[in-house]
């Protein structure tokens, strides 16, 4: 890997001109990447939005007091969109059931929040420790993992969750987040073990081993602070990724099932009837599309502010 | 560099094993009976079944199974579907497809990607940078298959230039619109990634030398700058080409392409483990093939790296 190289010699280099650069105050790269962070304009949008997503799917009653479930197809099969009546029941007009397509839209964002974020939190948990053993010990640990990242590496994410949810009969959130991680742990253990090989030869992990620190003490508290920047990034983009690629499984129809309310599968059920109920498709894949766009907004945000070569 | 190429194929072999060791194993110890299913809503004949699950290896363990399906896939076998069609005869009608599918989605992210990005790079800050940046924001985070339903109801029922979906998989300019779609998401990826590699290398040193030497613009962007820049964009587009066919699953099932995808998923619903895992063997073998000749590749395009 010749790049992984080349930020080696780097790093140490930038760090003290970084510093020598700003003598007011000696900043941790957190705190500095937290005041840069928050002057500008595209993060605050995405950090609110984000907000705003989480409270809803948080608390969806807070938002419309329709029951997203309740069908009246007699008087409401595909009924279009009121766009005055704003927060009600018809704001964005009924799908193919009489259900209200605003309170769907609002009950769906659990599904893909949750679904977001606990596949990041878990891929990064997985991947981290398994990155951090491969990079820290390297010889045969390193090999072993390795050699089993890259085996899990070559199966396509859809696909490989394609055949694992179709041992599912009954499929949960819980389903498409296990298939996910199983699946997606493999890139993250790359940038850990990366980023972790090139902070190990750092001079204060030799301090701190000339010290006598022991190995949990210099893995935990010298090493993942300094190496967690370039996770923390791959994390927050590839968060929208997962959000994405589960609406596409339960578009698909493998992902999550009825009575769980998605994006994914009201995009599929109004798809038969794209020409004369388009507004049916389009308030599920344009909220998707924002949450999505959201994440992918903060991701570029926060990796401008982490990479301390851009600086 | 020949030790490299030998040392490179040599550890492709576990990993190729492995891979394909673990899709046998998600996909054989799947609930549900596959030769049961297919007896649909008669109740099936237990000697029938047992000749079947026989004349398939069901009744074998599972690492026997693996084995007796890795001998015949070295002699070209790739077994018979639970249908009694060859697997290779299924694949050797949808494989053409994908690959014609993914070479024009691959050609379009290319040609285009490359020039958008520079185009944006050469200019940062410029309104031409900001609206590539906007666009492929907004491809980036519009899902595949809402992308591929507008351009179907935007070309097809809105400008009637293309048919909504492909009738013919075998007819190349039917499969534009899918190509485009599918090629979308890389599209902007490749955009974004050389704008940012031309970025980094516009502050470069020989750029410097380059323009006080007195070069001709033209030359000091594509002799130096370009070739410089394209490296990481190569390894993108190379790693790129597998996963266009390996991602195809869902523009081919609303294009109602012929290709790998739609058939991988019909096998996958009807747990049809012999095409399945077939057809997911030769695309891990491609992804395999493509991500050593990226690395390849990197030793030509930059005399810096040089493989011991």
């Amino acid at each position: 890997m010749p790049d992984l190289t080349k930020t080696a010699e780097e790093t140490p280099a930038q760090a003290p001109v970084a510093a020598a650069a700003k003598p007011e105050k000696a900043r941790s790269l957190g705190s500095d990447a937290w005041h840069d962070l928050r002057r500008k304009p595209i993060f605050v949008i995405s950090a609110l939005l984000i907000l705003l997503l989480i409270v809803i799917a948080v608390a969806p009653g807070l938002f419309t007091s329709v029951d997203p479930r309740a069908g009246d197809l007699r008087e409401h099969f595909h009924t279009p969109p009121n766009y005055s009546h704003f927060f009600e029941g018809d704001w964005f007009g009924y799908d193919g059931q009489g259900r209200s397509i605003y309170a769907r839209v609002i009950y769906g964002a659990r599904a893909s929040v949750v679904v977001g974020i606990c596949v990041t939190v878990g891929t990064t948990i997985l991947g981290g420790i398994f990155g951090m053993l491969a990079g820290y010990f390297g010889g045969w640990i390193d090999t072993i993992i390795s050699r089993v990242t890259d085996i899990f590496f070559g199966i396509p994410l859809l696909l490989g969750s394609l055949v694992i949810l179709n041992a599912f009969t009954s499929r949960t959130i819980w389903s498409v987040v296990f298939a996910l991680i199983t699946l997606g742990w493999t890139q993250m253990t790359r940038v850990m073990r990366g980023s972790v090989i090139t902070v190990k030869q750092a001079d204060f992990v030799t301090a701190a081993k000339a010290l006598g620190a022991g190995t949990g003490r210099i893995m935990f508290k010298h090493i993942l602070p300094n190496a967690i920047a370039p996770v923390i990034v791959v994390a927050t983009i590839s968060l929208g990724g997962y959000i994405a690629l589960e609406a596409t499984l339960s578009f698909l129809g493998i992902g999550l099932q009825d009575p769980t309310i998605s994006w994914g599968i009201d995009i599929n059920s109004a798809q038969k009837l794209i020409r004369t109920a388009p507004f049916a498709l389009f308030f599920p894949a344009g909220m998707l599309s924002i949450t999505v766009l959201a994440f992918i907004m903060l991701g570029d945000a926060v990796r401008d502010a982490l990479d301390p070569k851009l600086r | 560099m020949g030790s490299y190429v030998l040392r490179r194929v040599l550890q492709m072999i576990p990993v190729f094993f492995g891979t394909t060791l673990l899709i046998f194993v998600m996909v054989y110890t799947l609930p549900g009976d596959p030769v049961t299913a297919l007896f649909g809503e008669k109740a099936a004949d237990p000697a029938v079944v047992a000749s079947i699950k026989h004349k398939y290896f069901l009744d074998q363990p599972l690492w026997k199974q693996y084995l007796h399906y890795m001998g015949n896939l070295f002699q070209g076998d790739f077994g018979t579907s639970f249908t009694g069609r060859p697997v290779s005869d299924i694949m050797a009608g949808a494989f053409p497809v994908t690959i014609r599918l993914a070479l024009l989605a691959f050609v379009f992210e290319m040609i285009l990607g490359l020039a958008l990005g520079m185009l944006s790079g050469l200019r940062r800050g410029s309104v031409q940078d900001t609206l590539v940046l906007v666009l492929t924001l907004m491809v980036i985070s519009i899902p595949v298959f809402v992308l591929a339903y507008i351009a179907q109801t935007v070309f097809a029922t809105n400008l009637g230039w293309v048919t909504p979906t492909v009738q013919d998989s075998y007819d190349l300019s039917q499969l534009v619109l899918p190509a485009v779609v599918l090629g979308s998401l890389s599209l902007a990826y490749v955009a974004r990634l050389t704008r940012t590699s031309i970025g980094e290398n516009l502050r470069a040193d020989y750029m410097r030398t380059a323009v006080a030497k007195g070069l001709p613009r033209r030359t000091i962007v594509l002799r130096h700058l370009l070739r410089n820049s394209l490296i990481p964009v190569i390894t993108f587009l190379g790693t790129d080409l597998g996963a266009l066919m390996g991602g195809a699953i869902v523009t081919e099932g609303i294009f109602n392409v012929q290709g790998i995808g739609n058939v991988l998923y019909r096998a996958i619903n009807t747990k049809e483990g012999p095409t399945v895992v077939g057809i997911v063997t030769v695309l891990v073998i491609i992804y395999l093939v493509a991500s050593l000749l990226v690395d390849l590749l990197y030793a030509v395009l930059d005399p810096r790296i040089r493989y011991a």
